[in-house]
């Protein structure tokens, strides 16, 4: 297999990395709107540490993500 | 169909000087940087020029703006992170307008260069450390050994903070520069199948109708995406802040 085929092999797979931070994004929001039914009254302080969790898990995908351009655009 | 990279090329428009082997010059990241600043200051002079107990439409923006920062330490880093109300209320506001100012088209978006987002990161890690050990000393170490932990998986625990602790700047920057270059090469991508289906003639404009339709969707998530990723990036500004001024669990 020559390199640039491997290449966007590898891009393809790294990709699949963010599948699993979309699911945690999809926990952490899903895990917050249900806190926020059950004591509305409590939700709007807890908002930072949603936005908290969400940038935090965000960011591992955002490195699948990162890896895949690099190897598409870069190396 | 453009190359989707093409739109963060760097263009130099001129020649400031030089600094050793290295070249200063007035680019189009300048230019949007400039334009960024020169809006905001003046926009927040235009805005609290005339003031009035009951705000008009221009200071209620000043007013939300300035609350909702202060806000944001006050609940992150408590009272004693107002000290760094200036600091992280430019941020906010720099890498805000910088997002949105990036939208435009054929405007440059300055936060998707890694250099600009890098070295904001590190500003705020280097305030971090140097802050910390200021105010604390040596205590400021207790924010690698969390209380609590049983003595033997120490440190291992340690190790692991410390290492967190470094990446920091790292996730810190890359997850404002990646949001908002994945953002503008999904705009480009779809932006090109409208162009690739219009030349098709009469079926290709009906074809076209859904990337444009998905282009307007794409255009309304990402003026949430600019939004809420500078929100991210202040508000990660104050919970590194709060570590050096309360460290330890």
């Amino acid at each position: 297999m020559d390199a640039a085929a491997a290449k966007l092999i590898g891009a393809g797979i790294a990709c699949i990395g963010m599948g699993g931070a979309g699911i945690g994004v999809g926990v952490i929001f899903g895990q917050y709107l249900a806190a926020a039914l059950r004591n509305p009254s409590a939700a709007q302080g807890q908002f930072g540490n949603l936005i908290f969790g969400f940038a935090v898990t965000e960011a591992l995908g955002i490195f699948s993500l990162l890896i895949a351009l690099l190897l598409l655009f870069a190396l | 169909m453009g190359d989707p990279i093409h739109q963060f090329n760097i263009v130099k428009y001129f020649t400031l000087g030089h600094i050793g082997p290295y070249e200063l010059a007035f680019t189009n990241s300048a230019l949007f940087m400039a334009i960024a600043v020169l809006g905001i200051g003046l926009l927040l002079i235009g805005a609290t020029h005339n003031r009035a107990l009951v705000p008009g439409r221009m200071q209620s923006f000043a007013e939300m703006s300035y609350e909702f920062v202060a806000d944001t330490i006050k609940n992150t880093a408590g009272t004693e992170g107002m000290k760094f109300f200036p600091f992280v209320f430019t941020i906010f506001m720099f890498v805000l307008f910088l997002n949105l100012i990036g939208l435009v088209p054929y405007t440059f978006s300055v936060t998707s260069q890694i250099v600009i987002t890098a070295s904001l990161a590190f500003m705020v890690f280097f305030i971090v450390v140097i802050y910390g050990f200021w105010k604390n000393g040596l205590k400021f170490l207790k924010l690698f050994v969390p209380s609590g932990i049983p003595i033997y998986i120490l440190p291992l625990v340690t190790f692991i903070e410390v290492l967190s602790f470094l990446s920091r700047p790292i996730s810190h920057s890359v997850r404002l520069f990646a949001n908002m270059l994945a953002g503008h090469i999904t705009l480009q991508v779809f932006g090109g199948f409208v162009v690739m289906l219009g030349t098709m003639g009469i079926i290709g404009w009906a074809g076209a109708i859904l990337p444009l339709a998905m282009t307007i969707a794409l255009v309304s998530l990402e003026l949430l995406v600019a939004v809420l990723q500078a929100y991210v990036f202040a508000i990660l500004t104050c919970i590194y802040l709060n570590d050096a001024i309360h460290p330890g669990h």
